[in-house]
């Protein structure tokens, strides 16, 4: 744990998140207070100690393979920012 | 005065036709009208789909449908604008969602309405539930009605407040790390975070996944019996929910505590806490042993880390669950050359600097070389917390404690210090954390200003039950919860 070694603009990329500099700096030091915080987790002692991802893990929740309606294709482009011909359209991916 | 009813009363005044579930609403509308202006709860509502509900609703009364069939046939509920309400916008607090329309209903909101409800208006918050005092909200703030310099709480406040100030009957808000009750405390209402996978989470926004309920906010302990007793139960759709009976809440609720055992966490009882609020919560607990409770201390040694292994656990999930806001199929979009570039700027514009400070942390704890050392550990700390909490109801029905440090504070006092701000989820956190229930109701007021305070009473896993008799007993022995709030 070293939050000394903290670059937001590395972590701001893996979020796709941009910043402005003045966020960068203002982030970069309130995170660096936070980190700094939980530190003292590496006061407790977890040798041995499972992970909890949830509280209650329940498995192999499935339902009957039936097939059910699924949202119609109008309604799931009614929130589309741009869209044509039944589509979503975004920038190019592949050139 | 008809606004103030609670949902019990309003619920026999249907019932006898004394009032129709129109004027029901209209009272809500009124004293929407009358101000909202200054609490700033509602983000919008919708009169005539409203109107419409209700309508239908004194359609079904005069049919002779009743509430034994429908319990809360012509109940005006308003909700969170993290649930999705089919055909009514959802911003969850935040830009980046643009004008979006839900396509479909949450299940509770289904069940809110086979249940007879009248279901409306978009409740404010703290943009994407990230936040305490519901000044994270895009929009503008929601202010306390008990004084209205001060902050309703969050990230439920839009909820809380609406509640205390009488513009609804109950509202339904979520809660992470204490967003239903740490609101519900702070303005003076009555507060519910039901068992991790008790309430479905269809169609809530996801915040962070494995510590995420819906609850009730409500004027007394009767309602939010009556609706969890409504919005819980298996759902197919959300497979963390729990296939398990639901009881009938109101059952139990009779004023009698004999031969219940509860705890009090000697580390929820130290530094920082307010001395009235320490003194209100102590005259409670005498009044809860006057009851007919037994007292003792519990001990929770790894609460201390709950604040820490929260804020790397959430803004993990966070950062995961955020990532749908990339401006492809819904919500706002800034144009860039490329996808990746699309994305960063949709984002970058789209939200607001605590969602921006919570997805960076998050990111970073699940990155490469930082998993084991943060998240990890974290889970390890979180399966710790949670077996201090198995281990103390294995002597005590319940665990009794402040629900904040302090009662409301002021706008603007800690929005430049988030990890102060962080800190005023102290006592709400570990529940999210070990997936039990928790409760906050009223338990008294600061001197000067006049402040609500509440208790938080949290219980066993499926430990409901326990909740609302204990809240019950107490309520009905307490004048707390009559105090009307001055915008109320």
């Amino acid at each position: 744990m070293a939050a000394n070694d903290f670059d937001i603009h590395y972590v701001a990329d893996l979020a796709r998140l941009q910043l402005t500099p003045e966020e960068e700096q203002r982030l970069g030091s309130q995170l660096g207070n936070i980190l700094g915080y939980v530190e003292q987790l590496r006061t407790v002692d977890v040798s041995g100690v499972e992970p909890t991802s949830h509280a209650f893990p329940l498995v192999n929740v499935t339902r009957p393979d039936v097939a059910r309606p699924g949202i119609p294709q109008e309604e799931a482009l009614q929130n589309a920012p741009l869209k044509s011909n039944g589509l979503f359209i975004v920038p190019k991916i592949v050139e | 005065m008809l606004h103030r009813l609670t949902v019990s009363e309003l619920v026999d005044q249907l019932g006898r036709r004394q009032v129709s579930a129109r004027e029901a609403l209209e009272s809500c509308l009124g004293q929407i009208g009358r101000i909202d202006g200054q609490l700033k709860a509602f983000l919008s509502h919708d009169p005539a789909d409203a109107m419409a509900q209700a309508d239908a609703a004194d359609r079904d009364l005069a049919a002779g449908v009743t509430h034994a069939e429908k319990p809360l046939l012509g109940v005006p509920i308003a909700l969170k604008d993290v649930l999705c309400h089919r055909g009514q916008p959802l911003n969850c607090g935040s830009k980046i969602l643009g004008n979006f329309i839900s396509p479909y209903n949450a299940t509770v909101v289904e069940k809110l309405q086979a249940a007879g409800a009248v279901v409306f208006g978009r409740l404010n918050m703290d943009e994407f539930a990230m936040g305490s005092s519901t000044e994270n909200s895009a929009f503008f703030t929601t202010r306390n009605p008990w004084d209205i310099t001060r902050i309703p709480g969050g990230s439920s406040g839009g909820s809380a407040a609406a509640v205390a100030a009488n513009e609804a009957f109950a509202t339904l808000g979520s809660d992470t790390g204490g967003s239903i009750r740490q609101p519900a405390a702070l303005c003076g209402c009555v507060g519910l975070k039901p068992t991790y996978g008790r309430v479905s989470r269809y169609g809530l926004v996801a915040f962070a996944s494995s510590l995420d309920q819906i609850g009730p906010f409500t004027k007394s302990t009767r309602d939010a019996a009556l609706i969890t007793r409504t919005i819980s139960g298996h759902d197919p759709r959300d497979s963390t929910s729990l296939n398990e009976p639901v009881p009938d809440y109101l059952a139990g609720l009779n004023g009698d505590l004999r031969g219940l055992r509860l705890g009090l966490a000697k580390e929820f009882m130290v530094g920082g806490l307010d001395p009235e609020v320490r003194d209100a919560v102590d005259a409670a607990v005498k009044k809860l042993q006057e009851l007919g409770a037994t007292i003792e201390e519990v001990s929770l040694p790894h609460s201390e880390h709950a604040v820490a292994t929260y804020y790397i656990i959430a803004t993990a999930e966070a950062s995961a669950n955020l990532a749908r806001f990339d401006g492809v199929r819904y919500g706002a979009r800034v144009a860039g050359a490329d996808p990746t570039e699309m994305y960063e700027r949709t984002r970058g514009a789209g939200f607001g600097a605590e969602v921006k400070r919570r997805i960076i942390l998050g990111t970073y704890v699940l990155s490469s070389g930082y998993y084991d050392a943060y998240y990890l550990r974290a889970q390890k700390v979180r399966t710790l917390i949670r077996q201090d909490f198995l281990e103390a109801f294995k002597k005590v029905d319940a665990i009794v404690s402040p629900t904040t440090p302090t009662a409301a504070f002021k706008l603007g006092e800690k929005t430049q210090d988030p990890l102060q701000m962080y800190l005023s989820d102290i006592f709400t956190i570990s529940c999210n954390l070990a997936g039990i229930s928790g409760l906050s109701l009223p338990c008294g007021f600061t001197r000067e200003p006049k402040l609500p305070i509440g208790l938080q009473l949290l219980g066993q896993p499926l430990g409901e039950s326990t909740l609302f008799r204990i809240a019950h007993a107490y309520e009905q022995a307490t004048p707390w919860h009559r105090d009307v709030a001055p915008l109320g």
